[in-house]
């Protein structure tokens, strides 16, 4: 018998969505002085809100009011109320997590079992976890009493809205900095939902601050001679500006940029979980992830029964409407997105690649792409080296593991790697030899706030998470 | 030290002393700058000392290079043997306590302050040579993540770093040195252009102390002419602005840029005090390893 | 479909097996098993959310995959009889309900049981082989099995020899499944592994490939009398298995976990596991079967609240 799933719609009546959005600065939602800008649903293309855009002026209004917030409250308040703070941060997400999700989902394209399951959970974790250091810094090993930097300026991307949120504001608020955020344009409805969090916490205004606006605003926010620390998640290329941007100055600066990860799978491999993590290493979040899996390496001598899987298994993901909680895979997050994705994937198949893709109906609206896989892959394929930031893998072959290894670091990046075998010596020795800054073992995409994360190379430098994400934020 | 000059009236013989062709020092070897230029180094009082190499941007190239290929053999080693390497070079070092000591004095210092800072020196790696086997333990963890996954972070060497090595010809070198290599990178040095003799000396002494060819090249030369180069070299992974001038570092944080070097911004140019972690720990990585629990 | 169809098994039963060595390198050679990678992904299908129309479809399923059971020292013709009322007409009052695909009992209530079902589709199955140790010389075995077959059960629920199989004595475990397979004669033979005293997910699936190269017609998760009995994550890698051995040879064999399924959801959660692991081939009582007895009403209970749309009590099912 044929089994259909029915339609299992999450319902979006928990979330208002307001016609129009402004600035959160100095704890009040103001107007910003740029030409606004719509924010659209990528799963049908319909407009959910207008967006005031920040330009320069009032981006040296919110540093201000972040900069004051620093120096009268936040700089000098004792830790242990910075924590409570962040704890009342972390239960409010979770009072409020469904609506969270759901918006989110609604604004980034991500299907609502990952906004549900994975971001939201993970972001009031995140608040959670820093909140316990806020008052024990004198422990984390950078020294007995370090002191904060001062201001943050933070640039986080469309893929994980609200999480890349939380990676940024929680340590540098938990160390005693304020921050003035700058969400990306196509997603700015959590970040917006998130000023409001603050204000039920009571957060003192300043503290956080949310300015949204396109490059303009996040290039105004970077170069600001009043902040301290500029902390951006993103693109390489993007993040190779920033860099230039603070050359020469005193600004500290993190940087977590793209990835063209490899996950190798050894011969003898636990298949049905290697081919579980080869598809939530790629299909995850629609491939919008910079660690995602995008290179399959898999050992010749499993290569056919390893794909033959993989295929099957493909063809069981259900693509559609974001809010259904049967969905795997959600919508492209906007139309940029996917005409990018369409160039790269043609690439590959005018470079000489097998495309295979499941048979899928994609919805008519909106932005979508079918899962896809490409065998027959080189290393000079353009599809095995540029990240696609889509649900598109790229397969290629190894013999040894030493072919493996030097396959896997033959790349500017180094953000993460998979490694798939019983042997536990295989695991380590090539772990060890991996040169990238989270490795997973028979396993992919895992995240924790305990956990750090970063990456080697053009993949970016510091690290967000565990002890060590206070480095960044602190002045040791 | 060339200083020793024939005396003029002398009756007897006087031996002529030998003096050292100072070149360059990468892969292991001492070759000449492939340019073929020198230039004139004078002690403090302006008399010659020697024509040291001056390195072109080939050599540059070269010795990054080099570096490159000493990387995983160097960073493969057990930190108990890099430990032991750099202890090595502190025993050297000492055996050639005096000829530091004269070539200091020849930059200008006073005899008893050479000496220190000599002392200093070979105290500085023996410091640094302890932390070998000790930097995983301090700055790795294993990490309680939230789920049946054993998850562990442990430093790992950056990989190629050029160092732009300060003013001070000796202590200023070591500590810039040791802590890029005492992890695991390779290093790739543009000694002082004012005072280069200790650096080649040195290089003498990293030769004679087991350290694999490669781990450490010292370029001699222009400091502005060479360290654009090292600055955007795509496959140099990091680099130590110490000895850049104030006036370069905005350019050359600019072109570190292009491959997202980590960059390790110019101090206060003390380098008596506790050096502490901060140069080991701009040149590290983390790296985090997640695996299933379960039978 | 003729719920007498067990797949497309084609004579092909038993392969020829060179030596103990040969079983144990083959099935040591298998791909192993991560226990995290396996809960998460049984986790993630368990959280599929099936509403409405899907759900109503997938209730009569549910229902025409239940093997009925009692398996109690306390067990008497008339609980039989009355279990086999309810396994031909689970609702009195609704005569759409569809009927379940077997009663399952002990092999002394076979014919009590043959009696009880006679002129309806719905099978009696029986256990054998010392259920649930199997702690018995096979000669006894394998009367069990006969007594059971010759008082008229179509299926055969037989207990794989767990201390051989953890001994290691492989060719003990496949030789008695052979054995007990021919004393079946044209009984279908469904394979009791007791996953729950196997311990690890790597021996289930070992102990899977086992009893399917040995002939079985199905493999079992569990007796019930054992903790844990039938969950997720072993009901995937068993399907796993069964969905590969097809791949090799083209036969196929049906699954069936038994024990510790008592809801509606739990149910559903399995018809799940069952479309996105072997596919839709196995979605029949044929393929598929639900070893349980208090999940019927609960079942019921939910249709009878998606045809009604109000919420229905236990008083108006019967308990029997």
């Amino acid at each position: 018998m044929v089994f259909e799933y029915a339609p299992a719609p999450e319902s979006a009546a928990i979330v208002d969505i307001r016609p129009s959005y402004g600035l959160f600065v100095g704890g009040e939602f103001t107007d910003g002085h740029g030409e606004p800008f719509k924010t659209v649903n990528p799963a049908d293309e319909s407009p959910l809100a207008e967006i005031a855009c920040a330009d320069a002026a009032d981006v040296d209004r919110a540093v201000a009011a972040a900069r004051a917030a620093f120096d009268t409250v936040w700089g000098p308040m004792p830790g242990a109320e910075r924590a409570k703070y962040l704890y009342r941060i972390a239960r409010i997400v979770q009072e409020r997590s469904r609506e969270l999700a759901v918006l989110e989902s609604i604004d980034n394209g991500k299907p609502i079992r990952e906004s549900r399951d994975v971001d939201v959970p993970l972001v009031a974790a995140h608040f959670f976890y820093y909140a316990g250091w806020a008052d024990k810094l004198g422990h984390a090993g950078f020294g007995p009493d370090p002191r904060p930097v001062g201001v943050a300026g933070q640039v986080i991307p469309w893929n994980f809205p609200l999480l890349m949120l939380a990676w940024k504001i929680a340590p540098a608020l938990a160390c005693g900095n304020t921050v003035v955020l700058k969400p990306a344009e196509t997603t700015p409805l959590t970040a917006l939902l998130f000023a409001e969090i603050c204000r039920q916490a009571e957060l003192p205004p300043g503290v956080v601050n949310i300015v949204t606006g396109a490059g303009a605003t996040g290039q105004a926010l970077v170069e600001h001679p009043g902040i301290d620390k500029v902390a951006f998640t993103g693109s390489t290329e993007v993040g190779r500006q920033i860099a230039r941007s603070v050359a020469g100055t005193s600004k500290r600066l993190t940087l977590e940029l793209g990835g063209k990860a490899a996950n190798i799978v050894y011969a003898d491999a636990p298949l049905d979980q290697a081919v579980e993590g080869i598809v939530n290493g790629i299909f995850f979040n629609q491939g919008h992830v910079c660690c995602a899996g995008s290179r399959l390496l898999v050992q010749e001598s499993a290569a056919d029964e390893l794909l033959e899987r993989l295929k099957a298994r493909m063809a069981t993901l259900r693509v559609g409407d974001p809010l259904d909680k049967n969905t795997d895979v959600g919508a492209i997050n906007s139309a940029a997105q996917l005409a990018r994705i369409r160039e790269l994937a043609d690439a590959g198949e005018a470079e000489g690649a097998e495309r295979w893709s499941p048979a899928c109906e994609l919805p008519g609206e909106g932005y979508w792409f079918a899962p896809t896989v490409f065998t027959g892959v080189a290393q000079s394929h353009r599809i095995a080296r540029e990240e696609i930031f889509g649900p598109v893998l790229s397969v290629l072959t190894f013999r040894t593991p030493d072919e493996a290894v030097t396959k896997a670091n033959n790349t500017p990046y180094g953000l993460s790697a998979g490694i798939w075998t019983e042997k536990g010596s295989l695991i380590l020795w090539t772990a060890e030899r991996l040169r990238a800054g989270v490795v997973w073992a028979n396993t992919f995409n895992k995240f924790d706030p305990a956990s750090p994360f970063g990456g080697y190379k053009e993949s970016g430098f510091g690290r967000e998470g565990g002890r060590h994400g206070l480095e960044a934020y602190l002045d040791a | 030290m060339p200083k020793q000059q024939p005396k003029p009236h002398a009756k007897e013989p006087v031996r002529l002393p030998v003096r050292k062709t100072y070149k360059l020092f990468i892969g292991g070897a001492f070759p000449r700058s492939e340019s073929g230029r020198t230039y004139q180094v004078n002690d403090a009082d302006g008399t010659f000392l020697a024509n040291a190499a001056k390195a072109s941007r080939k050599d540059a190239r070269d010795a990054v290079a080099a570096a490159r290929k000493a990387f995983g053999g160097w960073s493969g080693r057990t930190p108990y043997n890099r430990g032991q390497i750099l202890y090595r070079i502190a025993e050297m070092l000492e055996g050639r306590h005096a000829q530091f000591t004269a070539e200091l004095r020849a930059t200008g210092l006073p005899k008893s302050a050479a000496s220190a800072e000599v002392d200093a020196a070979i105290d500085r790696w023996v410091w640094y040579a302890g932390w070998a086997d000790k930097l995983a333990a301090v700055l790795g963890s294993a990490n309680p993540v939230a789920g049946p996954f054993f998850n562990f972070s442990t430093p790992e060497p950056t990989g190629v770093v050029a160092v732009i090595a300060p003013d001070s010809p000796l202590l200023g070198l070591v500590s810039v040195v040791a802590p890029v290599i005492v992890s695991g990178n390779t290093a790739v040095v543009v000694a002082a252009p004012s005072a280069p003799l200790p650096a080649v000396t040195l290089a003498e002494v990293l030769a004679t102390s087991d350290l694999p060819a490669g781990v450490v090249n010292i370029l001699t030369g222009d400091r502005a002419e060479l360290a654009p180069w090292l600055a955007s070299h795509m496959d140099v992974n990091a680099i130590d602005l110490a000895g850049a001038g104030g006036g370069d570092v905005a350019a050359l944080e600019e072109a570190a840029a292009g491959n997202l070097k980590r960059v390790l911004r110019p101090g206060d140019g003390d380098w008596t005090g506790d050096p502490g972690t901060a140069r080991m720990t701009a040149f590290l990585e983390t790296k985090t390893v997640w695996h299933p629990v379960g039978v | 479909m003729p719920v007498a169809d067990f797949g497309d098994a084609g004579g092909v039963s038993t392969e020829t097996l060179t030596s103990a060595a040969e079983l144990r390198a083959f099935l040591n050679g298998l791909p192993g098993v991560d226990r995290v990678g396996a809960e998460e992904r049984a986790a993630r299908l368990a959280s599929r959310s099936i509403k409405t129309t899907a759900k109503a479809a997938a209730i009569d399923l549910a229902i025409s995959m239940v093997d009925l059971t009692t398996l109690e020292g306390a067990d008497t013709a008339g609980k039989v009889r009355a279990l086999c009322a309810k396994a031909a007409r689970p609702d009195p009052s609704d005569p759409s309900v569809p009927r379940v695909a077997a009663v399952c009992v002990y092999p002394d209530m076979v014919e009590t049981a043959v009696a009880a079902v006679a002129g309806t589709p719905v099978k009696v199955a029986s256990v054998a082989t010392a259920f649930p140790s199997g702690r018995a010389p096979l000669a006894a075995k394998l009367a069990d099995t006969e007594a059971a077959v010759a008082a008229g059960a179509a299926e055969i629920d037989m207990v794989i020899d767990r201390g051989a199989f953890l001994a290691g004595d492989l060719m003990k475990v496949h030789d008695e499944i052979v054995a007990t397979k021919e004393a079946c004669g044209d009984a279908h033979l469904k394979v009791i592994l007791e996953t729950g005293e196997l311990a690890t997910y790597d021996n289930v699936r070992r102990a899977s490939w086992l009893a399917m190269r040995a002939g079985a017609d199905f493999i079992k998760t569990s007796t019930g009398k054992v903790a844990p009995a039938a969950t997720l994550p072993v009901t995937l890698v068993m399907l796993e298995a069964v969905r590969d051995y097809r791949a090799a040879t083209g036969r196929r064999v049906g699954v069936k976990p038994a024990g510790g399924i008592r809801t509606t959801k739990d149910a559903i959660k399995y018809l799940v596991l069952v479309n996105e692991t072997a596919g839709p081939d196995w979605l029949t009582p044929d393929m598929f079967r639900l070893g349980a007895s208090s999940v019927l009403n609960d079942l019921l209970m939910q249709r009878r609240k998606l045809a009604t749309g109000v919420y229905s009590g236990p008083d108006y099912f019967t308990l029997d």
